[in-house]
């Protein structure tokens, strides 16, 4: 079993920690995607996030980490009341802040086990400094043993360098191993489940809850039911042409992954337009 | 050009003096002299010189420099470990101030199997009947350029490693050459494997001030006979004012083995040759380079793979990192002899930019005459990603902590195929050190 999140998190205040995004704008390149998205996500809570490809929901977990080319234009990012706008990636990460990403980045030369071991120990001591002494060799690598042989990982992947040369679905486990050993408070996970064949994604579904167990707060990314099967969404989003309209329960998910985005878009026309607007963009940038 | 010369501290008056006080063979002060007219008689290269294109030398004054000075003992004090010896147990070390020998050690039980390592100058004088035959004589030309030729002339110290026949050395030998502040260093390394021998040499300099101003001069020679394997690590960590220049050639024979790793780290500016001959059928070679330029550094390595036997393989591997505004030029050629057949040729050189003001030319050639030959060969100039960075900071790391990673990881590639820790490490915690913080 994987352990409590104990090192980090008093008990009883666990619940009432928050990730409160309020009416996030976000330009990419002077060009406004995001338009006002609001959520408020408690540890424990499971959230998903659903919308058609292009709607922004990358955008929004990746201004949420502080990538340096998504720029928040107005609104507000909150981990229990402390600013996260005002942070540097690393050290929201430090404060408990974990994204999977849709796309995840290729090292090539740095092995798994040492990249992991240098992020867990970073994210475990958030007041290392560079150079300080890291989680000792062997300590570490019997937890990540540990970790892979419940998440059915390969061994070997420790061995691999970070996403070089991974297949779709091998880049989506590591970074679901990657989630197992850094515990954050919160974690957003962008498409976690694509690229994965329906074997794959029960397990990974089954997978996320066993490592989240109940004090993670998860924002989940996803077209497909499958992942939300373990995951059953407390909250479901809607996002459409940059802004988050509507907010149900676990219904909306289910109404959306059988009917698709007509009736969003149909109820939402003033979103929709600006989809539209943003495709438009789009094919231009593509042609010229 | 004599004009030219005799306003240097290369002047005849120096240079015969030089002579005189040397005590060495015949043969030896002949070569001497012969090279000495060569340097009088050649220009400096210019940037007219198809090898010196890409490397400016205007700014290098030949008469800032003369003949090394003695070595004062007290220097020995100043003088320290060297990166590449630490947590080795070494068969033998030697220590040399401007090519002056100040120390100089060997294991009774390698003495006692004849295996001579210390100062070539001093050596040279007891066995010149037995070096004769290779010093500056099979592999490095002396009249090959202004800079061979002043070696050969005025060389001092040295390095020699001499195994004989069928003696395998198994602790590393540690060579430790150091430059005074301005001082000049023109020490020769000639390292002579006899059949069936092997040895581990592990070479490096470095400026005892970091910043002052310096000139080496050098040249290495590399003899491995038959079926004999040489693995030798050349560390250059002159300080970021010297000037160096150097003629490298290996001879690899019939079956033998040599595993050649070059780290780059240091001196203002550096042009090497560095050539590796493949003479007798089935050689084989493995050539490392771990480069790191910073500040205003020009490193400029030009590498010749000769297959001039059938059946040997060479495989070259270099990696240069570039932070500032430096700059790294590496040309590579494969050259495959009309007897060449069935060479396996193999040449790579990886650039990776840290700044936008860095620059890597990377120019690989192959030169082949032989039908029956796989030769490949590639390059590549990447920079450090951002979106790398930033991935890596979603897990925490600092930014300097991630453009530490990715750059090790750059380097892995090379490390993994260098078999001495000691030396993986020093290299590895060199670079770490040097990048810069950044933003
Ligand atoms: N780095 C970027 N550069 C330019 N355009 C971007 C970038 N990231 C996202 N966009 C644009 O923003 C919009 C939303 O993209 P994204 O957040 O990836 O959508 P989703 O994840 O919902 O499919 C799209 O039009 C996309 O092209
Ligand atoms: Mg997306």
């Amino acid at each position: 079993m994987i352990a409590p999140n104990t090192n980090r998190t008093n008990e009883s205040m666990s619940n009432t920690e928050t990730l409160k995004i309020t009416d996030l704008h976000v330009a990419v390149e002077g060009k406004p995607i995001l338009c006002g998205a609001s959520l408020t996500l408690r540890r424990g809570e499971t959230h998903a996030l659903m919308g058609p490809n292009g709607s922004g929901k990358s955008t929004l977990g990746l201004a949420v980490m502080g990538h340096p080319a998504y720029e928040v234009t107005s609104g507000s990012v909150e981990l229990d009341g402390v600013d996260l706008l005002e942070l540097d990636p690393d050290e929201r990460a430090r404060a408990g802040v974990f994204m999977a990403f849709q796309r995840p980045m290729a090292i090539p030369g740095v092995k798994m086990a040492d990249f992991l071991r240098h992020a867990t120990t970073n994210v475990r001591q958030p007041d290392r400094k560079e150079g300080e002494e890291l989680i000792p060799m062997r300590e570490f690598r019997k937890e990540l043993r540990g970790k892979m042989e419940q998440l059915k990982i390969d061994p070997e992947f420790a061995r691999r360098y970070v996403n070089d040369g991974f297949s779709g679905g091998e880049m989506k486990r590591a970074e679901i191993l990657q989630l197992a050993m850094l515990q954050p408070k919160f974690a957003i996970l962008d498409e976690t489940d694509s690229g994965l064949d329906a074997d794959a994604v029960k397990l990974a579904s089954a997978s996320i809850a066993e490592i989240r167990g109940g004090e993670m707060g998860i924002l989940i990314i996803t077209h497909h039911e499958r992942l939300l099967e373990h995951n059953r969404p407390d909250v479901t989003h809607v996002m459409l042409g940059g802004r988050i309209v509507e907010t149900g329960g676990p219904e909306l998910a289910e109404e959306l992954h059988r009917d698709g985005f007509d009736r969003v878009r149909a109820d939402h026309p003033k979103a929709a337009a600006q989809e539209a607007e943003l495709e438009k963009l789009q094919k231009e940038e593509a042609v010229g | 050009m004599t004009e030219t010369a005799v306003q240097t501290g290369f002047n005849q008056d120096a240079f015969d003096a030089f002579l005189a006080a040397r005590d060495e063979p015949a043969w030896l002060s002949d070569l001497r002299r012969a090279a000495w007219e060569k340097f009088l008689e050649l220009p400096m290269p210019s940037r007219q010189d198809e090898e010196w294109m890409r490397t400016d030398i205007r700014l290098f004054r030949l008469d800032r420099f003369g003949f090394p000075a003695e070595a004062e003992a007290s220097q020995l004090d100043q003088a320290e470990e060297g990166l590449l010896r630490q947590g080795v147990e070494v068969g033998g070390h030697t220590v040399a101030v401007d090519s002056r020998p100040l120390a100089s050690e060997l294991s009774d039980r390698l003495r006692e199997q004849g295996v001579l390592f210390g100062a070539l100058d001093e050596l040279v004088r007891e066995h010149g009947d037995l070096l004769r035959p290779h010093l500056l004589a099979r592999a490095v030309d002396p009249f090959q350029d202004k800079f061979a030729a002043l070696h050969a002339a005025c060389w001092s110290g040295g390095t020699l490693l001499y195994v004989p026949r069928g003696v395998e050395v198994e602790e590393p030998l540690h060579q430790l050459s150091l430059l005074s502040a301005g001082g000049v260093e023109l020490g020769h390394t000639l390292v002579v494997l006899e059949e069936g021998a092997s040895a581990t040499l592990l070479a490096e300099s470095a400026s005892l001030d970091p910043e002052a101003a310096g000139l080496h001069c050098g040249a290495i020679e590399l003899l491995v006979g038959p079926r004999a394997t040489l693995r030798y690590v050349n560390l250059q960590n002159w300080g970021t004012g010297v000037w160096h220049f150097a003629h490298q050639k290996a001879l690899v024979d019939q079956d033998a083995n040599l595993q050649w790793t070059i780290g780059v780290l240091g001196s203002r500016l550096a042009k090497v040759n560095q050539h590796v001959a493949l003479v007798g059928t089935g050689a084989r070679a493995q050539v490392n380079g771990v480069m790191f330029s910073e500040g205003r550094q020009h490193l400029s390595y030009h590498t010749l793979q000769h297959h001039e036997a059938p059946h040997c393989t060479s495989d070259l591997l270099y990696k240069g990192a570039l932070q500032d505004d430096s700059r790294i030029v590496w040309r590579g050629m494969i050259k495959v002899d009309p007897g060449a057949q069935k060479t396996d040729g193999y040449q790579r050189n990886d650039s990776l930019i840290l700044n936008r003001e860095a620059r890597a030319d990377s120019i690989p050639g192959l030169e082949i005459e032989a039908d029956d030959v796989r030769c490949t060969h590639g390059a590549t100039t990447g920079r450090v990603d951002d979106e790398q960075i930033f991935y890596c900071r979603t897990r925490g790391m600092t930014r300097n902590e991630a453009v530490r990673m990715i750059v090790a990881g750059f380097f892995q590639q090379v490390s993994d195929r260098i078999p001495i820790e000691s030396v993986r490490v020093a290299l590895g915690e060199a670079i770490a050190r040097r990048i810069r913080e950044y933003e």
